[in-house]
């Protein structure tokens, strides 16, 4: 009974981290808690969430890709180059997407095929993705993109912002994947236990090259949304996304020597990141503070899941 | 399955390589002010012969940048008006090119350097070898982080900052709420640039900044630091930014909630000009390169005929408006 009870806590860990956070910014600043800043919050979180939800796919096999915020980067840079080459939008979208998921599956067969650790090998890429950005756009932002590609980033439906209908649409469909297929059991089997995997017939090398397909795919969509949001392509954009990422899936309670963690968990991860950047900002704290405020949140959350799972 | 493995290998460390190269190749753009020690106006050994024309060589961190070629333009201009031999030697970028170049120009028997260092690291040992054939030297733009230095000539942040501030007083007639976006905390641009602003900020009691906040001199987080700050408050008349690039990401969000704000940025870079000429920008701050360059020079010219100049000499700015 206490080992159930204590399992429910480690679950509901992360959520209770982000509802006692929320209060306390609801009780110190009256422009917390009103559906306008909800609303903001969520924009916000929505591209950090998108890159998250592919990270978490990779780490629960164990891994890790530190190049997503290269690939949001040269992603986005392409789809602003086409759109400027005269491309149409939706075009642009698709084929900025299937760049993205081609530079994540370049990550995962070096990782598969080549039995490299996938901290070096995305870190290696990581620079040669920010290399190629560079080089393509010349070390220079692409900015005027019109207003079709605008829609995306700055769009409404009714009163939902755009990219959280694309985070919404984005969690399901990962969602289903990863707990209503044989991949996705696949995908736990192979962090848990790579070796009895293998053993019991997971074409392993197979399901690590499509989880950095799908990470190189999100960061793809982050690198448009945040393109079109920004109305530019920057070639410096998304530096230091992975280390978001990789907080919103440790926050989230997934463990990062895999095979353990949900995309639930991750989704609250990246609220409970947004929520502290916007309170910071609405609580006009520091620079100085923010730093130390956004650091001690982090190690005092991973501290309470560990603590409660028990290990 | 070996050669698999080996072609694998050999594609990582193609790749590992790359990486180390790029990483390499990326200069420190913000170089930290070091504790510039030793005297300030020791101009060496060698005075200069009173006759002889005197020779400074410049070395340049490159001509590849408009930016450089006015900086050695106003050297230029500024040694024929002093009646100074001025020798340019162009780094292209490389810190490995330019450390030969400075010993070259110690070879020549120059009588004053004024470096502008690719890298503030790597130039370190070039400046202390001219440093033991008496050879005084003086940094432009970036500083080197060791070795004797005369005087760094450098653009002055802190009067750009009281610069935006000024302007921003005069288009609100004295009166208003103003929010700052921050540089990424700690860096000295971050720090004059703020400094300058409050400092002139503090003479206006009109003027109330309801919030200072960082976006890392970055156009996202500026865009998201600005949405952020709009919730808390709406109904705000300017916006400084440390930098163009949050300005300019902050417009976008001040454009999306409907707001017509005096938003000021700093550096004119491109985007930013083009943002200014469309009357979305209010201004923004330039740096001076020509002048830079100028000043340097005589700077180095003071220092041969034995003056004592300053060990940190300010370059004005220039405030860019819709012409």
């Amino acid at each position: 009974m206490k080992a159930f009870i204590l399992e429910r806590l480690r679950r509901s860990g992360p959520l209770l981290g982000l509802i006692v956070l929320s209060v306390a910014l609801a009780l110190t600043t009256p422009h917390f808690l009103t559906v306008n800043n909800i609303l903001n919050v969520l924009r916000q979180v929505s591209i950090n969430a998108l890159i998250a939800l592919g990270m978490t796919f990779v780490i629960l096999t164990g891994g890790i890709d530190l190049s997503v915020g290269s690939m949001l980067a040269l992603s986005g840079a392409l789809a602003a180059g086409m759109i400027h080459g005269g491309v149409p939008a939706a075009l642009a979208v698709a084929l900025a997407l299937f760049a993205g998921a081609a530079m994540g599956a370049a990550n995962g067969v070096l990782v598969a095929r080549g039995r490299l650790a996938p901290f070096i090998v995305t870190l290696a890429t990581m620079t040669v993705y920010r290399g190629l950005t560079l080089v393509y756009t010349d070390g220079r932002p692409i900015t005027g993109l019109g207003d079709a590609f605008g829609v995306i980033g700055r769009g409404y439906l009714f009163d939902l912002p755009l990219p959280v209908l694309w985070l919404g649409l984005g969690f399901a469909g990962s969602y289903l994947l990863l707990n209503s297929t044989v991949f996705g059991r696949h995908v736990y089997a192979v962090g848990g236990n790579e070796e009895a995997a293998l053993h019991s017939g997971v074409a392993t090398d197979r399901i690590k090259i499509w989880v950095y397909t799908i990470s190189g795919l999100t960061a793809a969509a982050g690198g448009i949304i945040l393109t079109s949001r920004l109305n530019s392509a920057q070639p410096t954009a998304g530096m230091g996304y992975e280390l978001d990422a990789i907080a919103a899936v440790v926050l989230g309670g997934t463990s990062l020597s895999g095979g353990r963690g949900t995309l639930g968990g991750t989704l609250v991860g990246a609220l409970i990141i947004g929520v502290l950047n916007n309170g910071l900002n609405l609580l006009n704290v520091s620079s100085f503070y923010q730093q130390v405020v956004k650091g001690a949140v982090i190690l005092l959350a991973v501290l309470l899941d560990r603590s409660k799972a028990g290990r | 399955m070996r050669t698999q493995r080996r072609i694998g290998v050999l594609l990582v460390v193609s790749l590992m390589f790359l990486a180390v190269l790029s990483a390499c190749g990326s200069p420190a753009k913000e170089a930290p002010p070091s504790g510039d020690a030793g005297p300030s106006s020791a101009a060496g050994g060698s005075a200069p012969a009173a006759e002889a024309k005197a020779k400074i060589g410049f070395s340049i961190s490159t001509l590849n940048n408009p930016f450089f070629v006015s900086l050695k333009e106003g050297a230029e201009k500024a040694a024929q008006a002093a009646g100074v031999e001025l020798v340019v030697v162009d780094a292209k970028d490389d810190p490995a090119k330019q450390v030969s170049d400075l010993e070259d120009l110690i070879q020549q028997k120059v009588d004053l350097i004024i470096l502008n260092p690719t890298d503030g690291d790597a130039v370190v040992t070039a400046v202390q070898s001219a440093n033991a054939a008496g050879i005084p030297v003086i940094t432009v733009d970036r500083r080197a982080n060791g070795g004797d230095v005369v005087a760094h000539v450098a653009s002055d942040n802190f009067k750009g900052g009281a610069l935006a501030a000024e302007f921003i007083k005069q288009a609100l007639n004295g009166q208003g709420k103003v929010v700052e976006l921050q540089g990424i905390p700690g860096t000295s641009a971050a720090r004059d640039r703020g400094e300058g602003f409050h400092d002139a900020l503090a003479a206006a009691p009109g003027i109330e900044i309801v919030a200072s906040q960082p976006a890392d001199f970055d156009r996202a987080k500026g865009l998201q630091v600005m949405e952020n700050i709009l919730q808390s408050h709406p109904n705000i008349d300017a916006v400084f930014a440390h930098n163009d690039e949050m300005a300019l990401g902050a417009l976008e969000a001040l454009e999306a909630a409907g707001k017509k704000v005096i938003v000021v940025g700093f550096d004119a870079t491109e985007d930013a000009r083009k943002a200014v000429e469309a009357g979305r920008l209010a201004a923004t701050i330039a740096q001076r390169p020509e002048e830079m360059g100028k000043i340097a020079v005589e700077t180095a010219v003071k220092v041969l005929h034995g003056e004592t100049v300053d060990k940190n000499i300010p370059v004005p700015l220039d405030l860019v408006t819709k012409s």
